[in-house]
């Protein structure tokens, strides 16, 4: 796949605003990401292209920032905070009603394709604690019955 | 000392329902103090301001910042400041909340900080899942350039200035300065070697600064009302306002403005509202995020700033109080930070790479049941072969926490051992680990 017009021209865009292309990677790996859900091996070797460096230079870096993903996600990637303050306000419990009611474990993805889960450090949300981030969006304060609210909402 | 009551400088803006819009911060006298700078004062003389003023970095270190500021080369060449809002240290959500409610004194300051340092080209590296705050940033540059406040020419004085905000992709580590530089250049975030230091070789080579977000917040007053004012904020040689972030088992967790040198049980008690439950008593608090010493409940008679805390024995760090009560069993909640810094270890030094994940298999067993009587020493003996044996300091950011957890609270960690289970288990949430 070739990135679509709009992507390759903030791509462009990207490249312009640093002194050296190779800091534009983590940008123009932002915007593939955001194009396909995923980052694929076809776009490991097309950003490696664009601000030229390596391809296995562009491998390392996508497996060292844990927001790139290899696999599809569900349409409402569930992120849940498992660290410290969350932990001390529930999140254990929280991620226990999601396994159970997803049926999936961390990693997965319901068969559906309706929503992926995982869990992920300290976002940086810990007075509202227990928080989770669904794509892009930072849900927080959940209780189980927000929770279920909040996935039935969910298409 | 404190009166009791929330003093707002940083937080000014904040009653506002608009607070994130240049309007907004135009009403509040924003930008004067860029205009200021820019227009009645040297290069030179905001950075002699600025270290009068005794600000000392919020990140987490410390730092004086003038004096950072005047370790950068003078003349000609490119030279570069960076701003840290890569906020990930865990407990700590006060730059996020500077980000979404009030980029224009964030960007203000940063600003200022370029033409004091003589940088033309500005970066700002936020966290990559700090998707809205990045969107707010990305509006307030916008806003300003509208305005002259950047680009050519800012407000006719010569100055030129471009910014560029870089978003992360995930990465605790590239809260790190020298890590926070090499993910800039599009590399994996590992930190550097110092010597030598960013002042010296920094982004691409070149001189470079690295500041965070809540520290150049506190430019624009400095700028404005001048470093005697600022110096009579707190106390000695820990002046100014400063953000705590309270989280854990307070009744009213959030971001709270004090002068630096607020007592840490009025913080606890008075302005958090105490602990969640009546029946559940302080055990321990966390004062200066995951990274610092812990503190018992009995030892928090103890002043919030720079020094007091490492007169104590711990750190103000960044500021991220976590408070917990006796439901919380230590094996436990250690656990949970060394599988944090187990996962955000970077894997260059071996001592780090290696130890975190030791330290989550010592701390997995005797959480099991499983501990030995060996495995209390053997934690200790871990931390003294991390600490100060890497390149960076996620080493002793894990090391330190897991030193004080095991000499705090020794006797929970030997129950452990001899009782063969976790004591506070039978009352543990399900999905425990």
């Amino acid at each position: 796949m070739i990135p679509g017009k709009e992507t390759e021209s903030r791509i462009e865009a990207a490249l312009l605003e640093y002194p050296q292309p190779q800091s534009a990677l983590l940008a123009v790996l932002h915007l593939l990401q955001a194009e396909r859900g995923y980052i694929a091996d076809e776009d490991i070797e097309y950003a490696a292209r664009r601000v030229d460096v390596p391809v296995a230079h562009v491998a390392g870096v996508v497996s060292f920032y844990t927001m790139f993903r290899r696999k599809p996600p569900g349409r409402h990637h569930l992120q849940m905070c498992r660290t410290l303050s969350c932990q001390l306000r529930g999140c254990r419990e929280i991620l226990a009603h999601l396994r159970t009611r997803l049926g999936i474990a961390e990693g997965e993805v319901t068969p559906d394709g309706r929503f992926s889960l995982v869990t992920v450090e300290c976002l940086g949300s810990c007075d509202t604690a227990p928080m989770m981030r669904v794509n892009d969006d930072y849900h927080e304060g959940l209780t189980i019955e927000r929770l279920d609210a909040l996935l039935d909402s969910m298409k | 000392m404190t009166d009791g009551r929330a003093q707002t400088l940083l937080l000014k803006n904040l009653h506002r329902s608009d607070s994130a819009t240049l309007e907004a911060y135009l009403q509040g006298g924003g930008y004067r103090a860029l205009a200021r700078a820019l227009k009645e004062m040297t290069p030179e003389q905001v950075v002699e301001e600025v270290k009068a003023s005794g600000l000392r970095g919020r990140g987490g270190a410390g730092f004086p910042t003038g004096m950072k500021w005047g370790f950068m080369p003078k003349g000609p060449g490119p030279k570069y400041l960076v701003l840290n809002a890569d906020e990930s240290e865990p407990g700590t959500f006060k730059d996020r909340l500077l980000l979404e409610r009030d980029p224009h004194l964030v960007l203000e300051g940063f600003l200022i900080g370029c033409y004091a340092v003589g940088c033309h080209h500005g970066f700002i590296y936020i966290r990559g899942e700090f998707v809205r705050p990045y969107r707010i940033l990305l509006q307030a540059v916008q806003e300003a350039r509208a305005r002259g406040y950047v680009g050519k020419n800012l407000l006719g004085s010569g100055y030129d200035l471009e910014i560029t905000v870089y978003r992360g992709a995930g990465a605790y580590i590239c809260g790190e300065e020298t890590a926070l530089l090499e993910s800039l250049e599009g590399k994996l975030g590992h930190p550097r070697l110092k010597p030598p230091f960013p002042a010296q070789v920094g982004l691409y080579g070149k001189p470079t600064s690295v500041n965070n977000v809540e520290t150049v917040a506190n430019v624009p007053m400095i700028v404005e009302m001048g470093a005697n004012w600022y110096g009579n904020i707190g106390r000695p040689k820990n002046t100014g306002p400063k953000l705590f972030c309270l989280s854990g088992h307070v009744r009213r967790p959030g971001v709270y403005e004090f002068p630096l040198g607020i007592p840490l049980r009025e913080l606890i008690y008075q302005h958090a509202g105490g602990m969640l439950r009546d029946d559940r008593p302080l055990k321990a608090v966390v004062p200066g995020g995951s990274s610092v010493p812990v503190l018992r409940a009995d030892q928090i008679d103890v002043l919030m700033d720079f020094d007091s805390l490492a007169a104590a024995g711990t750190l103000l760090g960044s500021a991220g109080v976590i408070v917990m009560d006796d439901s919380v069993c230590m094996v436990d909640a250690l656990l949970n930070l060394a599988r944090f810094y187990a996962h955000e270890s970077c894997g260059q030094c071996t001592p780090c790479r290696e130890g975190t994940g030791w330290y989550v298999q010592i701390l997995e067993r005797l959480e099991r049941g499983a501990g030995r009587k060996s495995d209390l020493d053997l934690l200790l003996d871990l931390s003294d072969r991390i600490q100060g044996n890497t390149i960076c300091p996620l080493g002793d950011a894990v090391a330190m926490p897991v030193r004080s957890y095991v000499t705090q609270f020794r006797e929970e960690f030997e129950e452990h051992v001899a009782t063969r289970r976790c004591p506070r288990a039978a009352a543990a949430a399900p999905g425990r680990a």
